[in-house]
């Protein structure tokens, strides 16, 4: 299903996260996936057992998008949305991104890159979060719980940050 | 832990150098002056590096007043770890229902491109 394989994501410097991911489909294929809100609701999943009920993108500089998930068991909402700062499809859109206060408060901006080679396409995700408050509610969820590591985990998050 | 150590992890995670320093402590405790000896650079240059791991909590000092060897913290890392692998998994479904889309979108494409052959 998915011979393109793998997926990385890194941590780079202090609030940024960087995901790429390599998809076996050209890159108009790829571009409209992520931005036609029936095709966006399709994939962009919440956790397990939540629904999108929102989705709502207008593509345009200065245009807004909105995205809600739903729990289905109790009705918890989650919301997040932003507005559109660059767009030169099918290659790059540079976006805000900021959750509603029910997660995390605070806004990031995210840039989605899209490069296709031999039919393949890559995609690669930055984002540049507002820090503190950005990574708190993922944090304070599960983070208290504290984990201990092996160091053979240790040894492969270093070796995952290759030195440049 | 806060959310504020986990921006110091990550900060002392995005230089070469103390990733370095972190994989070479994997193996066991060693002094600066260990630790230095791979490294084009001063032991002052090391230590400095070394403040900012332990900022971090990434590592500790023995308390032997010669040697006060380094050692690597768990915890942070795994902290850090956590967070990333979290944020993975979530990602990670979400692309692989992506690429179940992305194969009907492609086998759409194909049926249209066939029918409009057809017509020509």
């Amino acid at each position: 299903m998915n011979p393109a394989g793998t997926f990385k994501v890194t941590a780079q410097g202090e609030r940024e996260i960087v995901m790429a991911r390599t998809f076996d489909a050209p890159r108009a294929l790829v571009f409209e996936a992520f931005t036609r809100p029936e095709l966006v609701k399709r994939w962009l999943l919440g956790p397990p057992g939540w629904s999108m009920p929102v989705c709502e993108i207008d593509l345009r500089v200065g245009g807004r998008y909105r995205y809600v998930w739903r729990k289905d068991k109790d009705g918890t909402l989650m919301g997040m949305g932003g507005i559109y700062r660059e767009i030169d499809a099918p290659s790059r859109i540079v976006s805000t991104e900021e959750f509603d206060e029910a997660w995390y408060p605070g806004e990031a901006v995210g840039t989605l890159e899209l490069v296709e080679r031999g039919g393949k396409t890559t995609v690669t995700q930055t984002v540049v979060y507002e820090s503190r408050a950005a990574r708190d509610g993922v944090l304070k969820s599960d983070m208290e719980r504290g984990v201990a590591a092996s160091y053979d985990r240790l040894a492969e998050v270093l070796a995952s940050q290759p030195a440049r | 832990m806060t959310p504020a150590r986990l921006d110091a992890t990550f900060a002392a995670l995005a230089d070469p150098t103390r990733r370095a320093i972190l994989a070479r402590l994997v193996s066991g405790e060693r002094s600066v002056l260990e630790l230095a000896e791979p490294f084009a650079m001063s032991q002052p240059a090391i230590s400095k590096h070394l403040k900012v791991l332990e900022r971090a909590g990434l590592v500790s000092r023995g308390r032997d007043a010669q040697r006060r060897p380094c050692r690597l913290e768990a915890r942070p890392l795994a902290e850090a770890t956590r967070w990333l692998e979290k944020y993975r998994e979530l990602w990670e479904r979400r692309f692989r229902h992506l690429d179940v889309l992305l194969e009907e979108m492609k086998t759409k494409t194909t049926a249209r491109e066939r029918t409009k052959t057809r017509r020509k």
